[in-house]
Order: C-alpha cells, then sequence, then structure tokens
C-alpha cells in the first residue's frame, strides 16, 4: 500500500551526497549539528578529543544530503561538507521508505 | 582530500581556531553567517574592515582574515566612524556585544544612528555581560537574574530595533542565532546598503546566561527560539520589546534611505560654497 505517488519527474530529479568533513579537535560536543541534521547523519560520540570534549561522529554518510545545515550552525567551524556525488533519486531512495513500492497500488 | 578546506577560510583565521567561546555559545554561529554574508554580498574583501570592542563578542575581530582593530570597550562606533569618513570607500562591520555597543556605547551609537554614518552594525546580544561574569546589561529581561540582580532584573531593557529606528538607522534587522540562512541574508543586505544599518543577533550564553536562569545549555536555548520565535517583517519597531521568555519577534523592520554624513556633508557645502567645493568621498577618490 502506497500513500504518494510517483512525481512525474522523478527519474529526472537528482538527490545530492556530501562528503562530510570533521575537525574532530575543534568541536566542542555542543550538539547543534546533531539536534539540526534532518538526515540522522551524525552522533555525539562516547570518545573524548583532544580537548576532552565528546565530538561529532559520522554514522550514517551516505543518508547525507549536503544541506550544509550542519556547516552553517556550528559555533566552531568544525564541520562542513562538499559534495560528492548527484545520484538519481530512484537511487536514493530513503530507508524509511525502502519497503514502499513507488508509483505502485 | 587533503586539499579540501574549509569554505570559511578565506575569512576566518583558521589557525587561531579553537576559538575562546564557551561550548553552545552563539557567537560562533553569528560569525558563520557573517562570513557567509561578506561571500555573498560580493564586496571587495580587501576593502572591508571589521571593528570590535570588549566582551566575549568583542573576541570576532581577532578570528577574521580582514584588516580588522579590536577597541577599547564602546568605543568601536566612534573607531568606526573615523575609518569610514577618513577612507570613505572602505565598506566598515562593526561587531560586538549589547553591553559595548548599547550600555558604555550606547552615546555613540545613537549619534552614528543619527548622522546616519555608512557604517553596518552587528550587535551580538545575549542579555548580559557576559566576559566579565555574567553581570546585568542594559537587554536584560525583567525579571532575569544575572551577577548583578540576584534577586531578579527590575530595570526596563532596550528594544534594541526601537532604539536604532528612532535614532535614525536607515537598516534594522533581528534573526537569532538559529535562523542562520535569514540571518545571512539581512547581514548580506547590510553589507550593500548604504547608511547606517542595525543587525540584532540575539544569541545563546549557556555559561553565563543561561545557567543563571536555570535554562539550560546551548542547544536548550536553540530549542526555545524554534518555539518561541515569530516572523514579523515591517512591524512597527515599538512592539518589539523582549520580555523574559516570551515570544521573540523578529524579521527586517526598517529598509529606507536618506542623506548619509558625507552626503549631507558633501550637500550642505556645495550650497555654502557652490563650486569652489570639492566633493568628498569616494566618488572623488583618484584612482581607487
Ligand atoms: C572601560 C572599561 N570598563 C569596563 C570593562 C569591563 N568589561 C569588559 S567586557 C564588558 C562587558 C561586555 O559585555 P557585552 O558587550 O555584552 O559582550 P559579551 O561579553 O556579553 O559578549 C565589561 C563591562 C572594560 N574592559 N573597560
Ligand atoms: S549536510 Fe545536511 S544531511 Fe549532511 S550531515 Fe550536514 S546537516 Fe546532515
Ligand atoms: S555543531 Fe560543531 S561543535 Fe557542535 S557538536 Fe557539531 S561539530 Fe561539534
Ligand atoms: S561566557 Fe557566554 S558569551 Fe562568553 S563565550 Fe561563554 S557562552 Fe559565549
Amino acid at each position: 500500500m502506497s500513500y504518494w505517488r510517483k512525481p512525474l519527474d522523478w527519474d529526472k530529479i537528482n538527490i545530492p551526497e556530501g562528503k562530510i568533513h570533521v575537525m574532530e579537535d575543534q568541536c566542542k560536543g555542543c550538539g547543534f549539528c546533531v539536534e539540526y541534521c534532518p538526515k540522522d547523519t551524525l552522533e555525539m560520540s562516547d570518545d573524548f578529543n583532544l580537548k576532552g570534549y565528546h565530538p561529532v561522529v559520522v554514522v550514517n554518510e551516505k543518508s547525507c544530503v549536503n544541506c550544509q545545515l550542519c556547516e552553517v550552525i556550528c559555533p566552531e567551524f568544525a564541520i562542513f561538507v562538499t559534495l560528492k556525488n548527484n545520484y538519481p533519486a530512484t537511487e536514493r531512495i530513503p530507508e524509511t521508505r525502502k519497503g514502499v513500492k513507488i508509483g505502485e497500488s | 582530500m587533503n586539499a579540501v578546506t574549509h569554505p570559511m577560510e578565506d575569512i576566518l583565521r583558521m589557525d587561531r581556531m579553537p576559538h575562546i567561546w564557551c561550548p553552545g555559545c552563539g557567537i560562533g554561529t553569528a560569525v558563520t553567517a557573517f562570513a557567509m554574508a561578506l561571500q555573498k554580498a560580493e564586496i571587495c574583501l580587501d576593502k572591508t574592515a571589521v571593528v570590535s570592542g570588549i566582551g566575549c563578542s568583542g573576541r570576532v575581530a581577532g578570528y577574521v582574515k580582514l584588516d580588522s582593530f579590536h577597541t577599547t570597550h564602546g568605543r568601536a562606533i566612534p573607531f568606526a566612524t573615523g575609518l569610514k569618513l577618513a577612507n570613505p570607500e572602505l565598506t566598515v562591520v562593526v561587531i560586538s556585544g549589547d553591553g559595548d555597543l548599547i550600555a558604555i556605547g550606547g552615546n555613540h551609537f545613537i549619534h552614528a544612528a543619527r548622522r546616519n554614518v555608512d557604517i553596518k552594525v552587528f550587535c551580538i546580544n545575549n542579555f548580559n555581560y557576559a566576559m566579565t561574569g555574567g553581570q546585568l546589561a542594559p537587554t536584560t529581561p525583567e525579571p532575569a537574574t544575572t551577577t548583578t540582580s540576584p534577586y531578579g532584573a527590575f530595570e526596563h531593557p532596550f528594544n534594541l530595533p526601537f532604539l536604532a529606528e528612532s535614532s535614525g538607522a536607515v537598516y534594522v534587522a533581528r534573526w537569532t542565532a538559529l535562523h542562520i540562512r535569514r540571518l545571512t541574508k539581512s547581514m548580506t543586505e547590510a553589507l550593500s546598503k548604504k547608511g547606517f544599518s542595525f543587525v540584532e543577533i540575539i544569541a545563546p550564553c549557556p555559561t553565563l546566561y543561561s545557567r543563571r536562569n536555570r535554562l539550560g545549555d546551548g542547544l536548550d536555548e536553540l530549542k526555545y527560539y524554534h518555539d518561541n520565535s515569530v516572523i514579523k517583517h515591517g512591524l512597527d519597531t515599538r512592539e518589539l520589546d523582549i520580555g523574559y521568555r516570551k515570544e521573540i519577534v523578529m524579521g527586517k523592520f526598517v529598509d529606507k534611505d536618506r542623506p548619509t554624513f558625507i552626503e549631507a556633508l558633501n550637500d550642505r557645502f556645495t550650497q555654502v560654497f557652490g563650486d569652489k567645493y570639492e566633493q568628498y568621498g569616494p566618488q572623488n577618490a583618484n584612482g581607487n
């Protein structure tokens, strides 16, 4: 059963994938990026960095859509994201939708 | 891979990181917005100067890879005014705290706005004097607790957009450190605007203001901004008081034009001296 219809330009849409760069020893573990990342790509680490903070870690880079929200909200200039790839939307179906057949039923 | 550098590398002094600001402090995010605005405004960075006063917010001048000056407490605006008048082709930006700009520097603030000196003033408002231990500021909402108001503040705080507008500012906006994209847009507009332009940035100070008032950490404060702020562009600035833990109204409130200090000076002297008067300002600068 599917409650959403397939957009007409589904095969033309590209969803970007980001490459995340963390300057681990510059992070002060405030959690802003983890909280506001729309894709749950980041988490706080249990380990300590050089300055004794729990830094951010990338737990699921594949999910990153290069929105750069983490980069702009970070008060430490400790994380930034570059464009890794532009995949066709059809290849970047979110995990939560994996079971749903698009455009069917 | 190694060649990938931080996108702010051209504007910020990454060799000085980590900076002095506490974890969860909003000043860093405001600086990111400023750096992005500088990139967007397409102004010549060699002709841009940043002036700060004293305070945690006053440290911004030391982290930018631009000509900058860390003045004495409260004197960022007079220094910036001198810089602009002596070298009118510069874009002069003042970034400093509410205490620095509005308490000890309040007199300079109103007069620079009144004269419409062409400077951009970005005020980071964390509702207290943070650097010196969290004392009451003229922006502290009633009845917030600070080190010098242990029983709660009972003085009526300034409404900064109203103060700026009524003193003569031509551009007035307010955002929180959470609203980075909109803040960046306002800063970009202010950088391109001619005349006294003012942007207030509401920012968390978890170490002093939040801790004294038991408001949690920086992230709690961002969540508070998210749940308790509304955008009302063009609202009458008289309605922009900030009450303690009340709704924060944000937006662009003023965007108008009137002659800058240098324009008014040229107009007046032309009227009095006619053709004998040589116009002052960048339009008359030889070369560049
Ligand atoms: C002439 C003078 N008076 C007082 C001080 C002490 N002093 C340093 S910073 C500061 C207040 C800073 O408050 P604010 O501008 O709000 O910046 P914040 O630290 O909150 O970012 C004061 C009173 C000083 N350095 N010089
Ligand atoms: S770029 Fe966007 S999706 Fe990727 S980690 Fe940052 S906030 Fe998350
Ligand atoms: S926002 Fe920056 S400082 Fe805060 S946890 Fe993320 S990377 Fe670290
Ligand atoms: S004392 Fe407050 S304003 Fe100063 S760096 Fe720490 S959190 Fe920021």
